[in-house]
């Protein structure tokens, strides 16, 4: 059987600690099988880094089969690679050319500071997310479910922004760096459900005004998020939590 | 809170982008029906639409004038803080950058807007300069018994020169390029979206862009290849 293996020429993003200055060092990887998954790849450099003493390249990963969205690098200038609704673990190698160039970034925010290499602190996220990305609840025994009905279409739509991972690419792939994307599926998680509806107007203010604290950027409506989210959460998620956010500013 | 919250937060601000975008929009259109009348061999129309807008209406135009100065003011100052801030927001930029094709609205438009509406500011300070406070000619129309401004043979002698007449036509091109991506992106900012609407007003926000950028730029081409400049 022929050998379909191929080379590729990484130019990656080496940075030692979040306050020094980090620089882009060429790796070549020959010897790659095309069926291998991108973070795979990046394995064997590791395993080949290692053995001569090098220090391996950090990258952010956990499941590996798309559900966390603990990974996420830029690669060739697009946040989770080429392909759309897929995350970067999913991303195998035969959707490169053998004898590439790729270049490999972290995910690039002022409210994402790199911790190594390519692993970034999004922490940010989980700050925003405590402002109210939940519903208060007295704990018991689970109430009957027909209790309170929810329309289909408010289910299907709570559901689609409730797929969010806070993979953190919407801010990646942001020219503004916005977290627009994901504050606003979030918003829109819950303000779909009658169970979420009481603390709405809270939870988008306190929300939104934790977002603009990170310092996430504001969004432009390019709509780069959606095209490379990997849950396809779409921008309706930013417009619907502008309209709870009018309704919390004039409410009030 | 509730007020410094819409009018500071990332959210508000883009409110106010989007209203004043609009209420621009909507005052381009009218501008451009009534500079239609250039087009017309006899300058008396437009000298006298003029005339009726400026010196007839009291002291309404002054409170429109205000209220126009006072929209544009606060699309710039705010496209400024938003972009300042958009471009505080990632201090470390990409090596490389592949725009997401797929569903991406990111285009020439979208990411050019601060500098497009840049050079239109600029470029509204030499035209106010010009038409507003500039040169005036009078004389008296057929049925008036007293002079009036004769704007329409300022504006023909203006567009005889080929390097004006160039200049509106490339900022009246970039006009296009902002309001391609601008007119969507106000419906958008301000939570009006929807899955048969957003599509729509995307598709007529190109063709509004279209329209008033070749109706804009037609006007100086026209007048130009037209007579050259001499009345």
């Amino acid at each position: 059987m022929e050998n379909k293996n191929m080379t590729v020429y990484l130019t990656v993003w080496r940075q030692e600690s979040k306050n020094s200055k980090g620089t882009f060092v060429k790796h070549t990887v020959e010897d790659v099988n095309p069926d291998m998954s991108f973070l795979e790849m990046l394995d064997v450099l590791n395993e080949r880094l290692i053995k001569n003493d090098d220090v391996p390249i950090e990258f952010d990963n956990d499941c590996r089969e798309g559900i966390c969205g603990t990974c996420g690098v830029v690669i060739n200038g697009t946040a989770h690679g080429p392909r759309s609704g897929a995350t970067t673990c999913t991303v195998r190698m035969r959707e490169f050319k053998n004898g590439e160039n790729i270049v490999i970034e972290p995910f690039r925010a002022r409210a994402f500071p790199v911790i190594k290499d390519l692993v970034i602190d999004r922490s940010a996220f989980d700050r925003v997310q405590n402002k109210g990305g939940y519903t208060t609840v007295r704990t018991g025994s689970a109430p009957e479910a027909n209790s309170i009905l929810v329309p289909k279409e408010n289910a299907d739509e709570a559901f689609e922004m409730a797929a969010c991972i806070g993979c953190g690419a919407c801010v990646a792939a942001c020219p503004n760096a916005s977290a627009a994307l994901f504050v606003g599926a979030k918003v829109s998680h819950l303000a779909l459900l009658p169970q979420g509806r009481p603390e709405a107007a809270r939870r988008v203010e306190r929300m939104v005004a934790q977002m603009d604290e990170e310092k996430f950027g504001a969004c432009s409506n390019h709509g780069e998020c959606e095209a490379v989210c990997p849950q396809e959460i779409p921008i309706t998620a930013i417009a619907r939590m502008r309209r709870e956010y009018w309704k919390s500013t004039v409410k009030s | 809170m509730k007020i410094s919250m819409s009018v500071f937060s990332t959210l508000g601000k883009k409110i106010f982008m989007g209203v004043t975008g609009l209420l621009l929009s909507g005052f381009i259109v009218i501008h451009l029906i009534g500079n239609l009348q250039l087009l017309l061999p006899d300058k008396d129309p437009f000298n006298i639409y003029a005339h009726i807008l400026t010196q007839e209406t009291g002291s309404i135009i002054y409170i429109a004038e205000f209220l126009l100065a006072a929209v544009f003011l606060i699309h710039f100052v705010y496209a400024i803080i938003v972009t300042w801030n958009n471009w505080q927001a990632r201090p470390e930029g990409y090596r490389k950058v592949k725009w997401a094709k797929n569903t991406s609205r990111r285009s020439i438009g979208s990411v050019t807007m601060i500098y497009t509406g840049v050079v239109i500011m600029v470029f509204l300070v030499w035209h106010l300069l010009h038409f507003k406070f500039g040169e005036v000619v009078y004389y008296t129309p057929a049925g008036y018994d007293h002079e009036i401004r004769d704007l329409y043979v300022i504006v023909y002698q203006f567009f005889g020169n080929i390097i004006n007449v160039i200049l509106y036509i490339i900022v009246m091109a970039l006009l296009g390029f902002h309001l391609s991506h601008g007119f969507w992106s106000a419906f958008q900012s301000l939570g009006l979206d929807g899955k048969r609407f957003t599509p729509f007003v995307y598709g007529l926000g190109v063709v509004f862009a279209i329209v008033m950028a070749v109706g804009f730029l037609f006007l100086p081409l026209f007048i130009f290849m037209t007579t050259g400049g001499t009345v």
